[in-house]
């Protein structure tokens, strides 16, 4: 009976998994590869298809490395001080990952859209955010803002000032202390982060296609594209790019694990 | 390098860590700063380092006013009780640390880095991490590496405070020759009497963000300037002044010091003894102590010899008379030991 019990919880587990992740991610391969090698190249060489990678890989070269800065240093500030409004500070980094994409798109729409907040001043002196390459890194960043500082804080936490303070006694400066001391024992934290942040900025949908305008060729990245592509019935091209999104993932996916041992072992 | 702390106060919030200190550490002293958790000792050391701002007051280190130094610009070397080493480095490159810093050739940091770790004798484990090293072992290298820079002041932050009794034991030995070699000035914060009475040339007793007393070890324990002095360093029996009890000393006083070593025990009355009854014998190995009754129910301890226990053949429950050698009071009231 017992015995019994245990081997229905794992069907019921591989089961699960199986409808809810094996079976689509093979279909993504399936679909893409079913009519052999060829259809699935001419999709990626395709020109719209092109751009779009260039662009998804053009916004999250813009956010990673803000993202990156941001993050440290808000990690910093909340790991060595005690300051009233410090634990809500850690919540209010932590908004985005409660606010729905749809709604951080929305919202950019309407501070920087024609009839939004700063639209008209925009307008005026020239500049385009919505339906363009700012109003995407915008939206990319809002989604990812919180990976680095999440990750680095409790690193930062564990290892405590004292090194710091011992390098400033041995005449350390600011900057060496970060680059000598802090860096090297934040790195795997650091790294698990921005794998993080990249994952999440190539692959964000909700809020880029909000403010994007999904132009093909234009102000489509990746995902914007599997999803154009498949509505105008070119399965071959939208489970195409699909694949490539999916190998994105897969790389992330090893790498995390690796970055993750690293990060334990410390 | 001399250093003299002037009016130095400082706040944490509510708590008064440090109240207008004054001190003066003259140059190639080993001084430490004694006193209880919360005392301040810490914190002064700590500003001192300049790793702490003083709310008011000034340091001068060297004739030089230091007060808005900033840490790296005070010549200090800081040795932290928990060696603050870095883990992500070899020992080698934890102590050449601040001379690559420095921009010192590297010919001469490996000449260097070689010297210091013949001096803390760990030469063979030079390319091993902090992580591979015994505690004692780690605290040498941060030693090492705070001495690297050549400082004009070494501060040590409760350096033996995370180590085992018996390696705690050597080092302090250690510590104690490497100064008279270096003669690096040096303040180093203790909690335990015994430790700053066997290592400092001189000790700053300190209590609830005062300087209770500064003296040599012997001055110290000999002639305590306050209850808190007497009563922190070394063993103390500590009774009320009460009329009748060892009655030759000043009645008006509100308690009576007494060492349990300074306690005569015997077997007949005499002038300004007092009646009590043993009631525990303790063996410490190289001393007994009688704990005794006194009337009214107070409890004195008693140290005493081998030869003395045995001359005197005590035994529990047996009437025996008090009289200290020496006994103090003092006029201020101590500001809280009675614990």
């Amino acid at each position: 009976m017992q015995l019994n019990k245990h081997y229905l919880l794992v069907a019921v587990a591989v089961g699960y998994l199986a409808l809810v992740l094996f079976i689509p991610g093979a279909a993504v391969f399936y679909e893409a590869f079913h009519l052999g090698i060829k259809p699935f190249l001419s999709a990626v060489s395709s020109r719209d298809f092109i751009e779009a990678v260039k662009l998804t890989v053009i916004i999250a070269a813009i956010a990673l490395p803000l993202n990156v800065i941001f993050g440290l240093c808000t990690a910093w500030v909340i790991a060595r001080n005690q300051f009233p409004g410090r634990a809500l500070l850690m919540s209010i980094i932590d908004l985005p990952f409660s606010v729905s994409p749809v709604v951080a798109g929305l919202m950019i729409v309407l501070l920087y859209g024609r009839n939004g907040w700063f639209g008209g001043f925009l307008e005026n002196i020239g500049v385009k955010i919505i339906f363009a390459l700012p109003g995407m890194v915008l939206a990319t960043i809002f989604v990812t803002l919180p990976f680095v500082a999440r990750e680095v804080i409790p690193v930062l936490e564990e290892m405590g000032s004292e090194q710091e303070e011992a390098a400033r006694s041995l005449g350390a400066s600011d900057w060496e202390i970060f680059w000598r001391v802090i860096l090297p024992n934040i790195r795997w934290g650091l790294l698990y982060g921005v794998l993080l942040t990249n994952s999440r900025a190539m692959g964000e949908f909700g809020a880029v296609s909000v403010v994007s305008g999904s132009i093909l060729g234009k102000t489509s990245t990746l995902p914007i594209f599997v999803e154009q592509a498949y509505k105008n019935y070119h399965t071959e091209a939208a489970f195409g790019a699909a694949v490539i999104l999916a190998l994105l993932g897969v790389v992330t996916l090893v790498m995390k694990e690796i970055v993750e041992r690293r990060v334990h072992q410390h | 390098m001399s250093i003299i702390i002037n009016q130095v106060s400082k706040k944490f919030g509510d708590f008064q860590a440090l109240d207008r200190i004054n001190l003066e550490i003259k140059e190639g002293g080993l001084v430490a700063l004694l006193g209880p958790s919360g005392s301040g000792k810490s914190t002064l050391l700590r500003a001192i380092a300049g790793l702490e701002t003083p709310d008011t007051g000034s340091i001068i280190i060297n004739g030089k006013d230091a007060t808005h130094l900033d840490v790296a610009q005070r010549n200090i070397g800081f040795v932290f009780q928990h060696y603050a080493l870095f883990k992500h480095l070899t020992i080698r490159q934890n102590i050449a640390f601040g001379l690559e810093i420095r921009k010192h050739p590297p010919k001469r940091i490996k000449q260097k880095v070689d010297e210091l770790l013949a001096l803390i004798q760990l030469e063979g484990l030079g390319n091993r991490y902090p992580a591979q090293l015994s505690g004692g072992q780690r605290q040498r290298v941060a030693l090492a590496r705070a001495l690297a820079v050549e400082p004009g002041v070494l501060l040590l932050d409760e350096p033996f405070g995370a180590l085992d009794a018996k390696v705690r034991k050597e080092l302090r030995a250690w510590l104690r020759r490497l100064h008279d070699e270096v003669h690096v000035t040096s303040v180093f914060v203790t909690h335990d009497q015994e430790e700053a009475m066997e290592v400092a040339d001189e000790i700053v007793v300190m209590n609830q963000g005062h300087i209770e007393q500064v003296g040599t070890p012997a001055e110290i324990y000999d002639h305590p300037a306050t209850a808190f002095v007497m009563s922190f360093v070394g063993e103390v029996n500590i009774l009320p002044g009460v009329a009748g009890l060892f009655c030759n000393l000043p009645t008006s006083q509100s308690h009576v010091y007494v060492r349990p070593h300074e306690l005569d025990l015997l077997h007949h009355e005499h002038e300004s003894s007092t009646p009590a009854t043993v009631k525990r014998i303790i063996h410490l190995g190289r001393e007994i102590q009688a704990e005794l009754a006194l009337p009214d129910d107070f409890v004195v301890f008693a140290n005493l010899s081998r030869e003395k226990f045995a001359e005197l053949n005590l035994e529990a429950g047996q009437q025996v008379f008090v009289k200290p050698q020496n006994a103090k009071s003092f006029a201020d009231l101590h500001r809280a030991v009675l614990s």
